[in-house]
């Protein structure tokens, strides 16, 4: 009797253990978020006590290694918004189109065919396509608009444009798969055609999913890092054309961090933009999750 | 006379319906093809130009020569250290957080804000993760720029892609191998150990080879943590920087004056060879999974 006892008791204290374990790990996600924030608030905490917050988020000119520093934002989130935004004008007719066509219209064969090839594009290491893009693209883009140089914000829009279709292609599929059948049997029995009711029916629905699958195709096209640097020509000068060079905010972290001295204020000030690059992207995924909970 | 030019109006109508559906299915498929023509244009334009590249020498040999002579041995190498570093990381930390949030969680505030939390992971960029492994382990944790340093910035990266897929695949084990497991006097642990994992291997293993897939192609993580411009020789410790495939592209083609295009086609084309193998090996596991299941 007492040895049986003494099993369970072994045995229940095993499995608190274990239990405790297990849940250390479930939380992991939120301590490396909270550890994440932290660290970029303490690494930048240098610098926002020694520059104006004014000139920083106010400031129009980046100049790390001039006499005195300057720290102005204006001109990365500039470019950072000027890729953005063209890269997600481009992939949006391209990325929901083609959702459409294998969600709706294709023949099942050709969808099956076409969701690994998207797969593979989700796959190709960003440094290959900023590679392609300076290579291929950057001369055509030169020539085509008669520019100085082929490394604009424009060149940097149509590499990120792709590289965000197979996000928004995939959400928005999930989401055009959910609506369901007896939407578009109540359309086709009133006489519409395929089309009519992928157009009037089916996007409609599916809407909010879209919505989502695009927010998070734009959170993907703000945090790439290796092409935009490879592009988009690196100069963080404040333009407001897509036919010029620009510096983005992960391109200027990436491409500075390299030359700073640690601990400086140079160094504390990539953190500062590192924080405001989190907050932007933490912004963006959290509406895109609101729309996804809309549709549930 | 009304009914007639009233069924021509209907026939007319319906010619141009049917018109529309074309048009506009034609313009869908266009768009598509753009899509495809573009990932098999990279695809194949890197062979072409690539494929001369890949020698035997270009494969065993170190580099040499400023980066502008020998191969990338030892740089393929240090990539599938950086990989392996991330894989033992991040698979049994994964692993653990999918089975508290699937075996042992309740719906509560807490569970969902770890859902919400492992959504907003996968969108921090990479350059972020890049930064918070500069400031905790290299700084903090004083490990430095070294293979640790670098495999444990890319772990954290990939742990939503591991979570979720591991969770997948928990969710699909039948509650029925849970009851009889316990029925038998089985401890909850022993259960997720004996019964359910073994049964969510399949989609737990797509989802760490879709995971290191995505790690072998990072840059911008491991840019300050583990990243050597040139160090030909392979690390001596964990503790050492290490030469990687993606990095190594990169300062080919923007930080080496004049290195040859042979080597950057050659570097690229390997790169992008490994990425493939990895996302084609957890395809073709998911598939067959997919066939078992059926059966």
């Amino acid at each position: 009797m007492k040895n049986t006892r003494g099993i369970s008791k072994y045995r229940r204290l095993k499995q608190f253990l274990i239990t405790r374990f297990v849940f250390l790990n479930g939380i992991l996600s939120i301590i490396v978020l909270g550890l994440i924030m932290a660290f970029l608030v303490y690494n930048s905490f240098k610098f926002f006590s020694s520059y104006p917050v004014f000139d920083f988020l106010g400031g129009k000119e980046w100049y790390p290694t001039s006499e005195p520093e300057k720290f102005g934002i204006l001109p990365l989130m500039a470019g950072s918004i000027l890729v953005s935004f063209g890269a997600i004008i481009i992939a949006i007719p391209l990325g929901i189109g083609t959702a459409l066509y294998i969600g709706e219209l294709a023949p099942r064969a050709f969808r099956e065919i076409v969701k690994p090839i998207i797969e593979i594009l989700a796959s190709i290491p960003s440094v290959v396509i900023g590679f392609i893009g300076m290579t291929l693209l950057a001369g055509f883009i030169k020539d085509t608009f008669q520019l100085n140089t082929g490394l604009t914000a424009f060149t940097g829009s149509i590499m990120l444009a792709f590289m965000s279709i197979p996000t928004i292609v995939s959400i928005s599929e999930d989401a055009i798969n959910a609506v369901p059948a007896s939407y578009r049997f109540a359309s086709a029995a009133l006489g519409a055609t395929k089309w009519q009711t992928a157009y009037r029916t089916v996007l409609p629905a599916a809407s909010s999913g879209i919505a989502a699958a695009t927010m998070l195709g734009l959170g993907r096209v703000i945090g790439e890092t290796m092409t935009v640097l490879m592009v988009t020509g690196n100069s963080p000068r404040l333009v407001f054309s897509l036919l010029q060079p620009v510096r983005t905010i992960t391109g200027t972290i990436a491409a500075e961090m390299g030359e700073t001295v640690q601990g400086g204020v140079h160094y504390s000030a990539l953190f500062a933009i590192g924080l405001i690059l989190f907050l932007i992207t933490f912004f963006i995924n959290y509406m895109a999750d609101k729309f996804v909970n809309r549709t549930r | 006379m009304i009914s007639i030019a009233n069924n021509m109006n209907i026939a007319e109508n319906i010619n141009k319906k049917k018109l529309t559906q074309k048009v506009f299915s034609l313009l869908l498929l266009f768009v598509t093809l753009i899509v495809i023509v573009f990932v098999f244009g990279i695809i194949i334009y890197l062979i072409v130009k690539g494929g001369s590249a890949l020698t035997w020498e270009f494969l065993t040999q170190k580099p040499s020569g400023g980066m502008k002579e020998g191969g990338i041995s030892t740089v393929i190498i240090g990539t599938l250290y950086l990989v392996l570093g991330t894989l033992i990381f991040s698979l049994p930390i994964g692993i653990l957080s999918a089975v508290y949030i699937n075996e042992y969680a309740r719906k509560n505030r807490l569970t969902r804000i770890i859902r919400l939390s492992i959504v907003n992971m996968a969108g921090v960029p990479s350059v972020v993760f890049g930064l918070f492994g500069l400031g905790f382990f290299v700084i903090f944790l004083n490990f430095g720029r070294s293979i640790i340093a670098g495999s444990l910035t890319l772990a954290l990266l990939i742990l939503p892609t591991i979570i979720t897929s591991t969770e997948e695949a928990l969710k699909s084990v039948p509650d029925t191998y849970r009851h009889a497991s316990l029925a038998l006097g089985a401890t909850k642990w022993q259960t997720i150990i004996k019964i359910v994992l073994p049964r969510a291997m399949p989609g737990i293993i797509t989802g760490a080879v879709l995971g290191i897939g995505r790690a072998a192609g990072e840059t911008a993580p491991i840019l300050f943590t583990a990243a050597a411009f040139f160090q030909p020789n392979l690390p001596k410790s964990v503790f050492s920087q290490v030469m990687a495939l993606p990095y190594h592209l990169y300062a080919l083609v923007t930080q080496v004056a004049d290195a040859p295009d042979d080597k950057k086609w050659g570097t690229a084309l390997v790169l992008l060879l490994i990425v493939l193998s990895f996302s084609s090996i957890a395809t073709a596991i998911r598939a067959r999974a997919r066939l078992r299941k059926k059966e």
